[in-house]
């Protein structure tokens, strides 16, 4: 089955953010919410690596982990090493994507330590963690699952629908930052001031983002 | 060894693949850290080491950080930071290579004395319990209009924990001992009452209302009446303080703490932290040595 643009987007933005649907990403989601501006910066890195990131996996599954089929031809093949009838997927994929994604990160740090110094300041800590943040890894494993497309997500689409992830991903930051500007002056029990009630909120925000389920009839 | 025999042929290309994908990243890294190479003076670290970290701004940038960059720089001179004070500045200069002039230490001065007994409430506020927040609604609900609104703002925003609420008088109180006159408590009172003042002149007026006499004792039994009494007490030649605006103001420059306007002030508006200060340099060695 083909996959539209349109029902990524929307798959990936609101029915199943990552998030506030697939629960993946909470680190910066608690760590760096406590402020409007920084998740937005945080949120924006994020979109970034995550959409290098879906283009590279994509392109290194179809070429170098898939075995060769009559749209696509496997790299490894081509030079006659041999390679098992499945391809080297199930060998591979993990660890590869990792190697690609900590090396994406870094190479975005340095870019940005050279480029906007003020961002890499307010990013801090959380830019290296990137590398280890779930959503990034979950959005180039899912781009790459077998029931979206039998050879993985199109390089394209992949990259388009790495960037729908990253700006749910960032929608989830504002709405969790805004929230809790508010919380920050509000009367709040005292056992419950500060992550405990995020946590609470949190839970209320993925509740909510539940009702996206079957939206306009994309199935996620 | 069924397994190997199963994957042994096709390792080659597993490690080919990981083997490519690490030179790939490695080269591409050195070449990004060649181009994309930021050197930094090795003395900005230093310069960060030796400020207090309290990133509060009193310097005028955005952080110790900002700071220690310009100052590496050129671009700022190594005495702008308030909280760390003269030894601050010395060190900075150090590292540096600069002598530095020495630095008067500073401190917050609250100047209200509007407690539960001497003022009242023109009417009860219920809103949200902060002072910037309570000024916005009619001026705030004391009975003075420059009065302390007592909702702890500024203890709030203390980042050196300097300030407390007194239960008693509803008053902030600052502890001159943690106070690095950072200036952020006067920054965030609404009612302008914090002034952060040379710590060596001991004599204050502790009252910001400007109405004239009749109206400010209608409002509060401690507030500056504007009776140009201190101003005929004082000894100084010119005079060190002055009433403008129906409110006395003590000259920084030109005052010697001699105390004379405090005995005298009929209101008991001026302050004295001539004995308060002195107590607390006998009790600082000790405390150091214990």
């Amino acid at each position: 089955m083909e996959v539209g643009y349109i029902e990524l987007a929307i798959g990936s933005i609101l029915i199943s953010n990552f998030i506030l649907a697939k629960f993946l990403g909470f680190c910066p989601f608690f760590g760096v919410t406590r402020k409007m501006s920084d998740s937005i910066g945080m949120g924006l890195a994020v979109i970034f690596v995550m959409a290098l990131a879906s283009a590279v996996t994509a392109a290194l599954y179809r070429h170098v982990l898939l075995p060769s089929s009559p749209e696509h031809a496997n790299v490894l093949a081509l030079a006659g090493i041999p390679l098992p009838p499945e391809g080297l997927v199930l060998v591979l994929k993990t660890i590869s994507y990792i190697l690609v994604i900590a090396g994406l990160v870094q190479f975005v740090e340095m870019v940005l330590k050279k480029s906007v110094p003020a961002l890499y300041r307010a990013l801090g800590i959380y830019l290296p963690l990137i590398t280890t943040n779930c959503a990034v890894f979950g959005v180039a494993l899912l781009n790459t699952e077998a029931w979206r497309d039998p050879n993985g997500l199109p390089i394209h689409k992949a990259t388009f629908n790495g960037f729908c992830g990253g700006v749910g991903f960032l929608l989830a930051m504002v709405l969790m930052s805004s929230i809790r500007e508010r919380l920050a002056e509000s009367r709040i029990p005292k056992a419950l001031r500060g992550l405990p009630i995020a946590f609470l909120c949190a839970g209320l925000m993925a509740l909510a983002f539940m009702g996206f389920t079957k939206l306009f009839g994309i199935a996620v | 060894m069924a397994v190997w025999e199963q994957i042994g042929p096709y390792l080659t290309g597993a490690w080919l693949v990981l083997g490519a994908l690490a030179v790939v990243f490695g080269v591409v890294l050195a070449v990004a850290n060649r181009f994309f190479s930021v050197t930094v003076d090795p003395r900005q670290a230093e310069v960060e080491e030796a400020l207090p970290k309290a990133n509060c701004g009193a310097c005028g940038y955005g952080g110790c950080a900002a700071y220690a960059e310009a100052i590496v720089l050129g671009k700022a001179d190594c005495n702008l930071c308030l909280p760390g004070g003269a030894e601050t500045a010395v060190r900075v200069g150090k590292i540096m290579g600069l002598v530095v002039a020495g630095l008067t230490p500073k401190v917050a001065v609250i100047k209200c004395q509007g407690s539960y007994a001497n003022t009242s409430d023109r009417f009860r506020y219920v809103g949200e319990r902060d002072c910037r927040a309570a000024a916005a609604t009619q001026y705030g609900q004391t009975a003075c209009p420059y009065g302390c609104l007592g909702f702890s703002t500024c203890v709030r925003a203390c980042p050196f924990g300097a300030m407390v609420m007194d239960a008693e008088t509803g008053l902030p109180r600052v502890l001159e001992a943690k106070c690095t006159a950072c200036g952020t408590c006067a920054e965030v009172c609404p009612k302008n009452i914090i002034e952060i003042l040379p710590k060596d002149r001991y004599v204050h007026v502790l009252c910001r209302n400007r109405d004239a006499g009749k109206a400010v004792r209608q409002v509060c039994k401690v507030g500056c009446i504007a009776c140009h009494k201190c101003e005929k007490v004082c000894p100084v030649e010119g005079g060190a303080v002055h009433v403008n605006d129906n409110l006395a103001v003590v000259d920084m420059q030109t005052c010697i703490s001699c105390g004379k306007c405090a005995q005298e002030c009929p209101v008991a508006c001026i302050g004295n932290f001539r004995s308060l200060r002195r107590k607390a340099r006998k009790q600082a060695p000790a405390a150091d040595a214990a």
